[in-house]
């Protein structure tokens, strides 16, 4: 069962009869989605996630960024471009048409054969000063467990991370807010209010919810962030066993 | 009223051991003396085929010999090989259960795994439950059954332990012993081959004389079968987990974040959570933390107040509450007011309450009684029991005991502190609320008359202000626990 129209799938990979189009990444028989459609998938699940729009070209990037207002990013987004900010295919702050037409340009320039059919991501700046992660994994030996981090770029180093097994309920949600331990980091913070706990149980328990559809074998939502008090998803990505 | 396998195990009309020695190094005479030591409440047979007098007990020449019905279980203590042979002839005198102690098996290779799938397919088909092989034996308390190849034979008490490692069982036992909150049923699952951790778990959940039980688990076979066991069980009653081997493995993930950091340990972590249970990183841990559920009420939320006469005591207790989950409340203005009431003005008019020696005859009991019945107070950290005792007991053996007519104050100091701990235990009764004393001379003098008073009252005394918050803090979690999931 699959929640999302399938028409998005051609908006950046081909239809689903063309799966070769689909890059593996890391585990034999899976495949990931492009941000845009990882975003998509768990938007429809509730999860809240930045405004982005698809551009094909850099004219239609510059159009994307003028109708979203504001500083925008710009990335190259395709189904194999899982690391992009480690290979330097991110450009943030964007707020004039010639930073984006010149960010879009370098973008296209940057992208390689391996990288398969690339298109470009116009999302609005989310700003934040807290990043969460948070995601579904498969364990060997439990299954598919939530997930909710510290986020950002030192998540991985910092490694504060706390699962649940799906399905989950709320009060496990609420659990692994607490189990996190930073009460200081739920707090106001230097002008921004209080994280809205229940806001973060409806997106955990959208990701749960995402995570237990048929064919999805895990979820990354990196960084998570917390812009006036509720979560919202600025990457994402989803990965499905190969069909 | 033998509905359950575990209740042959655990409540068996008599035992047999297989295999009993006359060698006292033997495992087979151990396990004999045990049997006896322990004062079994059934009958006790052994065999051996040269038929000696083994601890006063006349060997049959094999189980073939055993009266019909007379006996539940067999405790096995022979070469792996003579297994099959003993399970079927137990199977024909009415034995339902063995324990199987022998070694050989799925732990020393490729044969041995052979011959202990042989040994259960042919334990099934006879309908008997097989517990190890290659297990320490078990404990049950209420049975007075004592049916183990090592030491030691813990006291009574509502504490009921499983374990994949059996040297840790009598870890657990052993601090029972030292502690005097005892044991009700423990069982060393060597390798599980038809009965595993969590299985005794099911059981211990219903076991009317078990009030918590503590495990400790290495491998985990079935994960989402063992997630559901120990959900059931922590429903039911406290569970505390020690997890054996949680040395980060690799990332299965790389192409995700989330992937990298779900190591298994943080998700077995997750797990245990989840389920209800308490995870302990020690045994030590592991052991304050069962003994504390099973003789403290939860508590109802996280407002912690320390009670001290032991200054320094006082504030390390308030500093491991204050990195808890626990709260380290304000002093509430009216308990100042009332304790003020009580003691001199110098003490310390905050939380910690340190009662700075301003304390006479009755301070401490009422202070305790104050504390306990406080609305505002939903736990208590008491702090500074056995110091007087301890004077006496120095004072006793000094040089000046009969001159100076030590006598009379070393009585009452050693009354007071037998008090002061029955006081502790009296508020906890009457008020619902946990009163967790910890001191040092649990350990250092466990004849003191504060720890032994506790003991006798059926209470833990924690060695350390530090190690009871940390029993608290694991109290407070699945009392939580309970309130959020269960409702």
């Amino acid at each position: 069962m699959r929640l999302w129209p399938a028409q998005q799938y051609r908006v950046v990979s081909g239809s689903r009869s063309e799966p070769t189009r689909r890059r593996q990444i890391a585990w034999a028989g899976m495949v990931a989605l492009s941000e845009f459609e990882s975003k998509q998938l768990l938007a429809n699940h509730g999860v809240e996630v930045s405004r982005d729009k698809l551009a094909k070209s850099v004219e239609a990037a510059v159009e994307a960024a003028a109708e979203i207002r504001g500083p925008v990013a710009v990335k190259l987004c395709g189904p194999s471009l899982a690391h992009k900010s480690e290979r330097g295919l991110v450009r943030l702050g964007l707020d004039t048409p010639e930073g984006v037409r010149s960010a879009a340009e370098d973008l296209l320039a940057l992208s390689t054969e391996d990288d398969g059919e690339v298109t470009l991501l116009v999302s609005e700046m989310v700003v934040g000063h807290r990043e969460l992660i948070a995601g579904v994994v498969h364990s060997e030996q439990f299954g598919a467990a939530l997930m909710l981090g510290l986020g950002g770029v030192l998540a991985e180093a910092v490694g504060e991370a706390v699962f649940r097994l799906l399905p989950v309920t709320e009060a496990d949600c609420r659990d692994m807010i607490d189990d996190l331990g930073f009460s200081a980091l739920l707090a106001p913070l230097r002008g921004e209010p209080a994280v809205n706990q229940d806001a973060l149980v409806a997106t955990l328990l959208g990701l749960a919810q995402a995570g237990c559809e048929d064919g999805i074998e895990a979820i990354d939502v990196n960084p998570l962030v917390i812009r006036d008090g509720r979560p919202v998803a600025v990457d994402g990505l989803v990965v499905m066993s190969s069909p | 009223m033998r509905s359950t396998p575990f209740d042959l195990l655990f409540n068996p009309r008599g035992i047999v051991v297989a295999g009993a020695s006359t060698h006292p190094g033997k495992f087979g005479f151990v396990a004999l003396h045990n049997v006896l030591a322990g004062g079994f409440s059934g009958r006790v047979f052994a065999t051996n085929p040269e038929k000696p007098t083994i601890l006063g007990v006349e060997a049959l020449a094999s189980v073939d010999e055993v009266p019909q019905g007379a006996a539940d279980l067999v405790m096995v203590c022979t070469p792996p090989q003579a297994c099959p042979d003993i399970l079927r002839s137990a199977a024909e005198r009415g034995i339902g259960a063995a324990f199987i102690t022998s070694g050989g098996f799925r732990e020393s290779g490729a044969g041995g795994a052979q011959a202990e799938e042989r040994l259960i397919e042919l334990a099934h088909s006879l309908g008997m439950v097989v517990a190890g092989p290659n297990g320490q034996g078990l404990i049950s308390t209420p049975a007075q059954l004592a049916a183990q190849i090592v030491a030691p034979i813990p006291p009574p008490g509502p504490i009921a332990v499983a374990s994949q490692s059996g040297n840790l069982v009598s870890a657990f036992m052993n601090y029972a012993a030292q502690s005097g909150v005892g044991i009700s049923r423990a069982v060393s699952a060597g390798n599980a081959a038809m009965v595993g951790v969590v299985d005794y778990l099911g059981w211990f959940s219903e076991d009317p004389f078990t009030k918590a039980m503590a495990a400790y688990v290495e491998g985990v076979d079935d994960g989402p079968r063992f997630a559901a066991a120990i959900r059931e069980a922590a429903e039911s009653k406290p569970v505390v987990l020690v997890k054996g081997g949680t040395t980060p493995r690799g990332a299965q993930a790389a192409a995700s974040h989330t992937g990298a950091l779900a190591t298994d340990d943080r998700v077995f972590d997750g797990m245990v959570r989840q389920s209800g249970a308490v995870r302990a990183a020690t045994i030590e841990e592991a052991y304050d933390a069962v003994a504390a559920f099973a003789t403290q009420p939860l508590p109802a939320g996280p407002r912690t107040l320390v009670l001290s006469s032991a200054g320094g005591w006082g504030v390390i207790a308030a500093d491991a509450v204050s990195n808890s989950n626990l709260e380290l409340i304000p002093l509430p203005a009216d308990l100042e007011a009332a304790i003020d009431g009580l003691v001199p003005p110098r003490w310390s008019r905050g939380n910690p309450i340190d009662l700075a020696g301003g304390e006479s005859r009755d301070t401490i009991p009422q202070a305790i009684n104050l504390v306990a019945d406080h609305p505002e107070i939903d736990a208590v950290i008491y702090l500074g029991m056995g110091i007087q005792a301890n004077t006496a007991s120095h004072l006793r053996s000094g040089p000046f005991f009969k001159s100076a007519d030590l006598a009379r104050i070393c009585e009452y100091h050693e009354r007071q502190d037998g008090r002061f701990a029955q006081a502790a235990a009296e508020a906890s009764s009457r008020t619902g609320k946990p009163i967790l004393a910890a001191t040092e001379l649990a350990v250092t003098q466990p004849g003191n008359a504060g720890p032994a008073t506790m003991g006798a009252e059926g209470h833990y005394c924690f060695p350390s202000a530090d190690r009871a918050v940390r029993a608290l803090h694991h109290l407070w979690w699945h009392a939580r626990w309970r309130k959020r999931h269960l409702g």
